[in-house]
């Protein structure tokens, strides 16, 4: 069953991509370049998986950094006050989001269309508010490292290095994750609930725990890149940990690049991330950055609805073998 | 016609990720470049960067505009002397480079990687505020640069075991416990304290320790709660202190929700007999609040009528370096058109600290400064600078607060006044409060 | 005891404000099932409106909301021509998706224009002491106008042609056509009272409270949760959802921290989602 995935030149074009540019700071040695992909193989993670719910499930995921807050803080939690090594934190993490997923998605995903949205508004904020009030992990105050856990992976320097490489892979994993949901059995009972739900399950699809799968599926990697990035930055707050605007960005980046393809959200994510880079450091343009963004969502959305690579698909029907 | 639009907009797409894959070549935000022409043609001039974030927008870009205004006076100042001379003949200048952080700990923590990385900062000044402090140090810590903190009190910062990051501001535990003596001083009936701060890093470091130490002098803190960062309703809390029936209210948090309190305290004419709260009564602007400041107490890291100067020093069998406080007071004056508050002279402090740790290392080599300000135990005009370097390295551990409270003057003019403590003062305290 | 009466008072006098503001989500709601996105954005622009009257031209805010709200009239009507109008027909997510880039573009430019440091409408109106409980002119004023301003609106909804022909359209459009209604102008104006309504609670935010570009958010999300309480569609519903936000708000830092107020909001918004969705009054 694996050998189909080797001769699929798909998969092998979105690896390769993510795979790139993850390495190419590898390569370099640079810092600077490190820290610019470090973000975007962030977003390209949070885009990849929100996929899985937004675009495959066509579910409107709004508080999909809920996911990333809470698996932060349980990683940042183990390592920091508890003394974990980093890779363990991650997997714990994992598993602890997803298991929040499963029990939250069977209750949520019982609603359709604006109240579901409205209701990943509510979790978010609810979850956020609960952080703030909960003095046992820092509170509004947040959560701080001690430098010397550094030292653990080498001194900072190598622990920076480190942590980048554990992301280049999340990313891959992530990535590939969204490639055999959708070109699974599985996938095409999502896009068929994504079609018509009623349908789907006169067709025999069991649309809620297909949905609560995704929902979960889609909740372990971002809880990953959530530990390495506060690993990272040293502390964590709640306002960092779960900042709406994140999800919303997230959901801007799979409609630039392909609402509902795999290589979608990583265009998608390495676009908007470069372009939002550019506007914020650029005097002219900072304080648009915000506005452009804007602009760009509402031309996308009334013109080129299915984005750059569903335009593509569209367009050219052969390079859809190619193009995921 | 539907492809004619689908086409320009896919065009006007491509242009933008275009324009955006092209490397951008970032322009930081023109502050002051201090590169002196040097009098003597032979003699090495060697430029420090000195880099820094400046919220100048946001919710601290009151303070942090004060901040940066003092540290720019004193880069001047350097320039005018024709910068640092070594003694070897290097001269040493400095070249300010900063950003605007926006008030937020995302841009901080990218902006000081950029600092470091691409503007090739050797030196550090950190933000405004013990959040984005706690941010920034992280970064400077995580690629070895020395960074003098100022307008950042939280003693947190300081157990984190970084070994480059050094402390101007007294820590937040001993914010308000001056507050407390002083209550007690002016009334020894008054037993119950309402302490509620702002949730930031800072606000809960002071508020904990204010309580601790009310306990410990017997007092009864009727109610500690802290408020969410951003509150600008403060009318059930409000209702909620009354309840309690207070002697007095400490905390606070900083200029925005402060002064927000302080109005909205005054309006709903609380009955309270003091009112001490962090930050906001020190910077000028409180005095916008008209009536409503009156006799609202404030912590200060510094004022310009406190009795630092060299003769001080001398009895306290102290150095002394750097301007007087009449010097500084004139100078900022002269620059801004106001007098200076205490983070003003905070980020003055900062670079005179720095420029002295270079004149006593005698070099440029960053393990010579760190080495130098490990040694510092110095009076300057902020008063005494000396850090620890034991566990909580780089904390703060010679300096100390001031009260003052703003009262109104024979004309009527509100002016800031010390009211504690009794060797500081110069003028009577207001006690209680008439609301 | 006092402190719950101060309590209840300051609650429902803020609450009426809080409801004015989720009439104009749930409005829109109502007549053409978008929920709006950029209703926080829409009401710091009012509280800027507002702002800008009174420190520029020197208009008291009270009169100055007026010019507001025909600016909030013109500037929905647009907004629909732009974001709603060519979505009408598509999936949910569009509307979503494009009510939330107008409210980028309003965020973005408002913080390039006037940055994110915090503003105040300076304005005192003195205070009143009833008894045990002083109340603010300030919020009294607001309080009355929010009434007026329902009170307007029910008017025009129950007693004029066009507020007739509003509600048909939300009954049933195709239906409204074909009795002669020209339902795309009458959508376009729906958008517009809908904005209008988050402008002017906007402006009369703004004399209470210091705000900036920025905070819209927070007001967005308790119309959220206002207009899921009261019944998405359903103009009254908002106004009691309004009300018993604030009595919420007013409530509970009495008997628990202050902190905990936004967790109980929150979650009683997902409870409501889950049990009944179509709120106290009903969906309509």
């Amino acid at each position: 069953m694996m050998m189909r995935y080797v001769r699929e030149p798909a998969l092998w074009l979105s690896l390769l991509l993510v795979i790139g540019l993850g390495i190419w700071p590898l390569v370099t040695k640079s810092a600077t370049l490190r820290e610019d992909m470090f973000l975007i193989l962030m977003f390209v993670t949070l885009a990849s998986s929100l996929n899985i719910v937004l675009g495959y499930t066509g579910y409107v995921n709004f508080g999909h950094i809920v996911f990333f807050g809470m698996g932060g803080y349980i990683g940042f939690y183990l390592i920091a006050i508890k003394g974990w090594r980093l890779i363990p934190a991650a997997l714990v993490a994992a598993l602890g989001v997803a298991i929040f997923a499963i029990v939250l998605g069977s209750i949520i995903l019982r609603l359709r269309g604006a109240y579901f949205a409205l209701a990943t508004i509510g979790v978010n904020e609810a979850v956020r508010s609960l952080v703030v009030n909960w003095d046992a992990i820092g509170g509004a105050v947040g959560l701080e490292m001690n430098f010397g856990r550094y030292k653990d992976y080498g001194g900072p320097m190598n622990a920076l290095w480190y942590t980048y490489t554990l992301l280049v892979i999340v990313a891959a994993a992530s990535v590939m994750l969204s490639y055999f949901v959708r070109t699974s059995k599985f996938g095409l009972g999502l896009l068929a609930i994504r079609e018509d739900e009623d349908a789907s399950l006169v067709l025999g699809i069991n649309a809620p725990r297909a949905k609560t799968i995704a929902y979960a599926l889609s909740s372990i990697f971002p809880a990953m890149v959530g530990v390495l990035f506060f690993f990272k930055n040293g502390n964590i707050e709640p306002g960092d940990a779960f900042r709406l605007h994140m999800s919303v960005e997230g959901i801007v980046m799979i409609m630039l690049g392909g609402y509902g393809t795999v290589l979608g959200p990583v265009v998608g994510a390495g676009a908007y991330e470069r372009l939002r880079g550019f506007l914020l450091t650029s005097p002219l343009f900072k304080n648009l950055q915000l506005a452009f963004a804007g602009i760009l969502l509402l031309l996308i959305i009334i013109f080129v609805p299915s984005g750059l690579v569903g335009w593509l698909r569209n367009r050219f029907p052969k390079v859809r073998r190619i193009l995921a | 016609m539907k492809h004619l639009r689908i086409i320009l907009s896919v065009l006007f797409i491509l242009a933008l990720l275009v324009t955006a894959c092209s490397k951008a070549t970032p322009t930081p935000m023109p502050t002051k470049a201090a590169a002196q022409p040097t009098k003597a043609p032979e003699a090495k001039t060697k430029t420090l960067v000195l880099g820094f974030t400046a919220s100048n927008t946001g919710k601290y870009a009151k303070e942090s505009k004060e901040q940066t205004q003092g540290l720019k006076l004193w880069a001047e100042a350097v320039k005018k002397k024709g910068g640092i001379k070594l003694s070897d003949g290097t001269i040493v200048t400095f070249e300010l480079k900063s950003y605007d952080d926006e008030s937020t700990k995302e841009r901080v923590q990218q902006l000081y990687t950029k600092l470091i990385t691409e503007d090739k900062a050797d030196l550090l000044v950190s933000p405004y505020s013990s959040g984005l402090t706690a941010a920034a140090a992280v970064i400077a810590e995580q690629y070895g640069k020395i960074m003098v903190t100022t307008g950042a009190a939280s003693d947190s910062i300081y157990k984190q075991g970084y070994q480059r990051v050094y402390q101007i501001y007294t820590p937040a535990s001993r914010y308000l416990t001056g507050a407390v003596d002083a209550l007690k001083a002016w009334d020894p009936n008054a037993k119950k304290l309402a302490v509620v701060y702002e949730k930031t890093k800072f606000a809960t470091g002071v508020a904990t320790a204010a309580k601790e130490y009310a306990e410990k002098n017997g007092f009864e803190i009727v109610l500690f709660e802290g408020y969410e960062k951003g509150t600008t309703d403060f009318g059930p809390f409000i209702n909620k202190i009354e309840a309690a029936k207070p002697d007095a209210i400490i905390g606070g948090g900083h200029f925005q929700d402060g002064s927000t309190f302080a109005k909205q305290l005054y309006e709903k004419k609380t009955p309270v007999k003091m009112i001490a709260i962090l930050v906001a009564p020190a910077v000028p602007e409180f005095a916008e609040l008209g009536d409503a400041a009156v006799g609202v107490i404030g912590p200060s890291q510094w004022e310009s009528l406190a009795k630092y100067s060299p003769e001080s020093a001398k009895a306290a069998g102290l150095a002394w370096c750097g301007p007087t406080i009449d010097e500084f007071v004139s100078a900022y004056k002269a620059a801004y058109g106001y007098e200076p508050g205490y983070h003003a002279a905070g980020g003055y402090a900062a670079g005179l600290v720095l420029e002295r740790a270079i004149k006593m290392a005698d070099s440029v080599d960053p393990d010579a400064i760190k080495a130098a300000l490990d040694k510092m135990d110095v009076m300057i005009f902020f008063g005494h600078i000396k850090f620890d370097t034991g566990e909580a390295h780089g904390l703060q551990i010679g300096h100390d607060m001031v009260y003052l409270q703003w009262q109104k003057d024979k004309s009527g003019n509100l002016v800031r006044e010390i009211v504690w403590p009794e060797a500081a003062k110069t003028a009577e305290p207001l006690y209680p409060l008439q609301r | 005891m006092d402190v719950l009466i101060a309590s209840v008072v300051d609650g429902l006098l803020i609450g009426f404000v809080y409801g004015l503001a989720a009439m104009g989500l749930t409005l829109i709601f109502g007549v053409m099932d978008v929920v709006n996105l950029s209703h926080g954005a829409l009401i710091a622009l009012g509280m800027f409106g507002a702002y800008l009257l009174y420190t520029g031209l020197g208009i008291n805010p009270y009169i100055g909301l007026f010019f507001v709200l025909i600016g909030g009239i013109l500037l929905g009507m647009a907004l629909y021509g732009i974001a709603i109008h060519p979505l009408l027909h598509g999936p949910h997510l569009s509307t979503l998706l494009s009510t939330f880039a107008i409210s980028m573009i309003i965020v973005g430019v408002g913080t390039a224009l006037f940055t994110s440091t915090p503003r105040n409408i300076d304005i005192s109106m003195g205070a009143l002491t009833l008894g045990p409980v002083r109340i603010l002119g300030t919020r009294v004023i607001a309080a009355l106008m929010a009434i007026l301003m329902a009170v307007g609106l029910y008017i025009f909804m129950y007693r004029t042609h066009t507020g007739k022909s509003v509600r048909a359209v939300a009954n049933n459009r195709d239906a409204a056509e074909l009795v002669g209604i020209p339902s795309t102008r009458i959508l376009a104006l729906s958008f517009g009272l809908g904005t209008m309504l988050a402008m002017v609670s906007g402006g009369l935010i703004a004399t209470l409270f210091p705000f900036s570009i920025l905070s819209g958010g927070t007001y967005e999300l308790k119309s959220f949760v206002i207009c899921v309480l009261g019944g998405l569609g359903n103009p009254t519903g908002a106004l009691l959802g309004g009300l018993i936000l604030g009595l919420i708000e007013g409530f509970i830092p009495v008997f628990m921290p202050v902190g905990w107020t936004p967790v109980i909001e929150f979650t009683l918004f997902v409870i409501i989602l889950l049990v009944r969705p179509s709120g106290i009054l009903g969906a309509r």
